[in-house]
């Protein structure tokens, strides 16, 4: 293994979030089985009580899985240096089988996180607790999630050794490559432009109807949540098949992890950091509709939706600006007139 | 300015008024806890300088570096040797050294002799580097005589002091024209000591590698990504396994944290009775105790990144010096480079501001749940 101080704070996080999660499953479980607001025992106001340590406690750990993600993929470039052949994130993912299975789990991990956090603070406004169930079901489901990751990070950084060669990203994100990376980026520019542009201006208008409409119905909601949901695969789509052809000014370089690069002025930061955090929020706001129903939230979710949608508009707006700017200001011509 | 912010507003007020209450306690989990960001984010800086020195320094190095192995142990270069490499594609310049070491029994250290490449030198001149200068009180003019491996004595007028900013690369170097290193050290003729290759295209090098290792079975070439890979890799684990040992300190400092915060005063618990008394929820206790916490884990963060800063960057790191950097009898004076690395931030609060989260929460909790009538009647 080595021995990095980021490797080991990644795996101290992951770590103490899974003991977090594994202390919290069995009051998950006395909750699921034994929560009775309407009851005044004993044991329901210790279980009240308890809720408030367990809420802190999970959402602190989950806060920290958000910023792992970062970590995980700032370490993974930097790495780089030392595997042979490796020139950016994808080499240092690629030493072993157990790299991009860890990436995918984090931003799993990401993903699942916002959205419990997010039912957490609805939950926390309420006087009732009326989610209170479904947010420790949901912890129950996530402590697998969550040591999945943690298994795989402790296998792929167990498993690096700094002599390995490894294929750097000009292999596996060429056009000819088989795999799903490899197909993604051998999508016709136009096509992938189309969809990807496409998903993106229909989350943006979903979500900017949800944002700006005085009464937006809960479909239109779920709607903007479910477009949300495909602007991310959509957006990572184009930034493999054309988007990191434009910032590399070279038509066969499909990289989208050599743009964190300092050459490439960090811009896969500005890409990727309001792209993951507009994909949260405006899933957050499709999934926090079926709550409208609920007595106690009906006044609380309109407006907590409309502010995500508002986080969520303004984020994919910056993204597909940032885009559309870098394909306006590149040398590179992928498409003739 | 919304309800929410407004109310986190109110919420950070009076949880700074609340700690300027308890100052000594305060200002001593303060004192302490920067006293942790400082050690570990000297150690971090420190490293991350040193790291950034070696590429620096190795960056300017040729990209393949050739040596000719006896039973495992570097030998000369013969005549001829140069010749059978012949041409390969993509090598831009292929260049014969000649450099060795002398030890210097007056100062007791290594000197190392070169034949510079680009400045022919006239005979009996010779340009020496500055931590040797200072050890043996020379400066340009001056002469000075060293017995040779073979007993004679030789004398040379130094030419020239090398300037201070090279000092990490120069501090123990000796050069000499060709002529005079030969004699000097009995070197047979038409021998050399590595070979070094010019390569252009980075993409080239291991090509360039493999060929050389196909052609002379008996040499070993040394890529410089391979040095440096090698030095990087090296601080790595310095930094490491000082991190490492400095987590006891980690674990120290969480069970203080603990009992900092579990330890509540009567007149602490006295007030939280009466918040709650007065309407305040526990949810809103947790976050005023949360506010206090976060403001003391930043003020402790930025108070214990900028002494570290002060002390790796302009007092030199003297604390971790002798730990980080290896030693040598003609150690360079260097000054590092001042830098900010968003991966070593982003570890360090890891690192520190997680575990002290972590380990106040339970303690927290006990405080936000108490009862307001327990309180009072107690």
């Amino acid at each position: 293994m080595l021995f990095q101080p980021a490797i080991i704070a990644l795996l101290l996080a992951a770590g103490l979030g899974v003991a977090a999660l594994g202390l919290a499953a069995p009051f998950a479980w006395q909750i699921l089985r034994d929560w009775d607001l309407a009851s005044g025992s004993e044991k329901q106001l210790a279980m009240e009580r308890r809720t408030y340590l367990f809420s802190a406690l999970v959402g602190l750990v989950l806060g920290m899985q958000l910023a792992a993600l970062l970590l995980f993929v700032f370490n993974a470039d930097r790495m780089a240096e030392s595997f042979v052949g490796a020139m950016c994130a994808v080499g240092s993912l690629q030493v072993n089988a157990w790299g991009f299975p860890a990436l995918t789990a984090q931003i799993a991990v990401f993903f699942a996180a916002s959205q419990w956090l997010l039912i957490n603070h609805l939950d926390n406004q309420a006087r009732d607790y009326p989610l209170v169930r479904l947010k420790y079901a949901l912890l129950l489901v996530l402590l697998p999630l969550l040591a999945l990751s943690f298994g795989l990070q402790l296998a792929y950084f167990e498993g690096l050794r700094s002599d390995v060669i490894t294929s750097c990203c000009g292999s596996l994100f060429s056009g000819e490559s088989r795999g799903i990376s490899g197909e993604m980026a051998a999508i016709e520019p136009r096509l992938a432009m189309g969809f990807c542009f496409g998903s993106l201006a229909l989350a943006i208008a979903a979500l900017g109807r949800h944002a700006l409409s005085s009464a937006p119905g809960r479909a239109n909601g779920m709607f903007a949540g479910l477009a949300a949901l495909l602007a991310f695969p959509a957006a990572i789509i184009g930034i493999l098949s054309f988007l990191s052809l434009y910032i590399y000014e070279h038509p066969h370089h499909h990289c989208p992890f050599c743009l964190l690069k300092p050459e490439y002025g960090y811009l896969g930061y500005a890409l990727y950091l309001p792209l993951f955090l507009g994909c949260a929020a405006g899933i957050g706001v499709g999934v926090l509709q079926p709550f409208c129903r609920h007595p106690s939230l009906a006044a609380l979710v309109p407006p907590l939706a409309q502010r995500l949608a508002w986080v969520a508009l303004l984020a994919l707006v910056s993204f597909s600006g940032l885009a559309v700017g870098i394909i306006w200001q590149s040398r590179l011509i992928l498409l003739e007139h | 300015m919304t309800d929410g912010f407004r109310r986190q507003r109110y919420l950070i007020d009076f949880s700074l008024a609340a700690m300027g209450r308890r100052k000594v306690r305060n200002l001593g989990l303060l004192a302490v806890y920067s006293l942790l960001v400082f050690v570990l984010a000297s150690v971090m800086l420190f490293t991350h300088g040193l790291r950034q020195e070696a590429k620096r320094v190795l960056a300017e190095s040729p990209e393949v570096i050739l040596q000719r192995l006896v039973a495992g142990r570097q030998d000369l270069i013969p005549p001829g040797y140069l010749e059978r490499i012949g041409r390969i594609r993509g090598v831009q310049k292929i260049q014969a050294r000649l450099w060795g070491y002398y030890y210097d029994p007056v100062v007791k250290a290594n000197y190392t002799f070169m034949v510079p490449e680009a400045r022919p030198l006239a005979a009996g001149e010779i340009v020496i580097g500055p931590a040797m200068a200072r050890e043996r009180g020379l400066v340009a003019g001056n002469l000075i005589s060293f017995r040779s491996y073979s007993g004679r004595l030789f004398t040379f007028k130094v030419a020239e002091v090398l300037p201070q900013a090279s000092e990490l690369m120069s501090a123990d170097l000796v050069l000499l024209g060709a002529g005079d290193f030969r004699a000097f050290f009995d070197f047979p003729a038409g021998h050399y000591t590595d070979i070094t290759l010019t390569v252009a295209n980075p993409l080239e090098v291991r090509n360039v590698a493999a060929k050389l290792a196909a052609a002379l079975p008996d040499a070993r070439p040394i890529l410089r990504e391979e040095v440096q890979r090698t030095y990087a890799a090296l601080f790595d684990w310095r930094e490491g396994m000082v991190l490492t040992v400095l987590s006891g300190a980690l674990l120290a400092f969480a069970i203080f944290a603990w009992d900092k915060a579990s330890g509540l005063s009567a007149e602490e618990r006295r007030e939280i009775g009466i918040l709650k008394a007065i309407g305040w929820e526990s949810g809103d206790v947790l976050r005023m105790k949360f506010w206090e916490g976060g403001l003391i884990s930043l003020a402790a963060f930025l108070l214990g990144y900028l002494a570290a800063w002060v002390h790796v960057f302009h007092l030199d790191g003297a604390l971790f010096r002798p730990v980080l950097q290896g030693w040598a009898v003609l150690y360079p004076h260097f000054r590092l480079t001042p830098e900010v690395d968003g991966l070593q931030l982003a570890t360090l609060f890891f690192f520190t501001v997680f575990p002290y989260t972590a380990a106040v929460l339970v303690p927290i909790w006990r405080a936000a749940i108490t009862d307001p009538d327990a309180v009072m009647r107690a």
